[in-house]
């Protein structure tokens, strides 16, 4: 049986027509008698716990276990360390997506727009792409000390990166007949792009925003092995030194909560702002 | 009869990457002030590019587009275009879509309701006002695309193809509000398709072009009267007219040959 996972994105490009409808609501247009997806999704949230509850009680590997793990997110909630920690990381990341993302717009439409600004910026874009943002941590520190800078750069940069290619394919993928259309019906330079290009690329831009906060997201964690105070990274890192694996534990759980929260606001702006498009 | 649009000893040639390719080679057409003028002829012929020189969208590598006498140097609303994929703004109403244009000439708001709505009626989608283009069928799109043309009321109509991708029974249709809308209206009407049938029934005259490179073969006259009528077009006169196209079409003498 196929089951489709709730909320599941297909953003950038679909298949048949056909499928249309079930793609927008695949938990309950299935065959007659097939379990809900949700409720699936419960079952194995349980047996999850339960296997890793199962293998804690055999000593596996020295690995504590889900009531230990809780009590401990318990405490670092009480102290204020965990939400202390969750501010720090989440503050990081939104400052550099918000510079990277909204640098990454206005570039990626530049480039589209002007053949010259594109030949200009493509071979530091394709070469940045290639280098992992993390390999640039060394770099960063050197060039911008240890605070606060360094750490959301790196944030910046993988944001941007990730989020500049989608815009532009965005921009250049606008209809040629959408413009030109516009163009017989009176439309200047001004009103093609601002009512015209950015409506039509919303979508690709939308799509590139999630992937640079994904990046953004995972990218926070070893930034902050650079010499920070507190964050989840941080707080992780430390706890590595202690070898206390209810803190890693708890970090694991936070960041991942935490980033498919804010993948799904994203999601749910996505849908909203995309709602004219045809899903093929 | 006073010439609208006036194609003269038109050339456009497009860079490829060996010299280049001629698309229209010394096109020479003058279509009259609300005159209904077809263009068939094979595809590669030119007949996208005829329509986009007259739309201002592109320019002629030599000779000179005029309409009204003034030569076209961009597209302006005296000129509207419709494109076979219709070109809706998809995340735009039907109403918004058709407003599109009007927006842009600064008509007071309760104006470009009035005209948006009117528009809207003339072809036939006032239930769907509020829909967006995706909820359309292919028929309502093109009439959607159609009433954004007329809302800011053109002199001049260019279609490509308008109605090359719909099925036959919605494409009659809109051939015959085209034609209704064109009685009442009169403005100059130059529409491009593949469909010999389509360019006897709908035209005065039929320009057929020939390509490689695209030129025009042929302009046949067609002395049939308006209004239209589906017995005209069941009539031996039609079935003539609609061989000597075909003819002019299909069996064209090779560039070379001709004198
Ligand atoms: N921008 C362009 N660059 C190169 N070739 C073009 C361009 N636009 C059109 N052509 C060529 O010019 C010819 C005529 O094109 P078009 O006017 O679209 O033909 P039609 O509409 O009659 O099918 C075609 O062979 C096409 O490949
Ligand atoms: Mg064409």
């Amino acid at each position: 049986m196929d089951i489709g996972v709730p909320g599941e994105s297909k953003a950038a490009g679909g298949t048949a027509t056909g499928a249309a409808r079930a793609t927008a609501r695949p938990a309950g247009r299935r065959k007659g008698r097939s379990v809900p997806a949700p409720v699936l999704n419960v079952i194995a949230l349980v047996l999850g716990l339960a296997v890793w509850a199962l293998l804690a009680w055999r000593g596996v590997g020295g690995l504590p276990g889900p009531l230990a793990v809780a009590r401990r997110g318990g405490d670092l909630l009480r102290d204020g360390t965990l939400e202390g920690d969750m501010v720090a990381s989440l503050r990081r990341v939104l400052i550099g997506f918000a510079l990277g993302t909204a640098l990454a717009v206005v570039v990626g439409f530049l480039m589209g727009w002007y053949p010259v600004v594109r030949g200009l910026c493509e071979p530091y874009i394709q070469f940045f792409r290639a280098v992992p943002p993390l390999a640039l941590i060394p770099l960063a520190i050197v060039l911008m000390g240890i605070g606060e800078t360094p750490k959301i750069f790196v944030i910046f940069l993988a944001a941007f990166l990730s989020s500049v290619v989608a815009t532009l394919q965005g921009v250049v993928g606008v209809d040629r007949t959408l413009i030109d259309a516009a163009r017989v019906l009176g439309a200047r330079d001004r009103t093609i792009f601002l009512r015209v290009v950015i409506p039509a690329s919303a979508p690709f831009i939308l799509v590139g925003m999630r992937v640079g906060l994904g990046s953004a997201w995972a990218t926070v964690v070893a930034a902050e092995l650079i010499a920070a105070q507190e964050g989840l990274g941080f707080r992780m890192q430390h706890a590595e030194t202690y070898y206390d694996l209810d803190t890693i534990f708890v970090g694991v759980i936070a960041i991942g909560v935490l980033g498919l929260v804010m993948d799904r606001l994203l999601l749910l702006a996505e849908r909203r702002i995309t709602r004219w498009q045809e899903r093929r | 009869m006073t010439s609208k649009i006036s194609f003269r000893d038109v050339t456009r040639t497009f860079p490829v990457n060996n010299g280049a390719f001629t698309a229209l080679d010394g096109v020479s057409l003058d279509i009259g002030e609300r005159e209904f003028v077809t263009v068939v002829g094979p595809s590669g012929c030119g007949k996208s590019t005829l329509l986009a020189l007259a739309a201002g969208l592109d320019e002629p590598t030599s000779g000179e587009v005029t309409v009204d006498g003034e030569r076209v140097t961009g597209p302006g609303p005296e000129r509207g275009m419709i494109f076979q994929q219709y070109a809706l703004f998809p995340w735009l109403t039907v109403r918004r879509n058709v407003e599109f244009g009007l927006r842009l000439t600064g008509l007071p708001a309760a104006e470009r309701r009035a005209r948006a709505t009117h528009a809207i009626e003339l072809v036939g989608l006032a239930d769907f006002a509020d829909a967006l283009p995706k909820t359309l069928s292919g028929g309502m799109k093109q009439r959607c695309a159609i009433a954004r043309a007329y809302a800011v009321d053109p002199e001049v109509l260019l279609m490509d193809e308008p109605f090359g991708a719909l099925d036959a029974l919605t494409r009659v249709q809109l051939q015959d509000q085209l034609l209704r809308t064109w009685s009442a209206q009169r403005r100059t009407v130059l529409f491009v398709t593949h469909d010999v049938e389509e360019a006897v029934y709908l035209a005065r005259r039929v320009v057929v072009m020939a390509a490689r490179p695209g030129r025009v073969q042929e302009v046949v006259d067609i002395d049939l009267p308006y209004p239209r009528t589906e017995q005209m077009r069941l009539s031996p006169q039609f079935a003539a007219l609609r061989n000597r196209v075909w003819n002019a079409v299909y069996h064209q003498p090779p560039a070379a040959a001709r004198p």
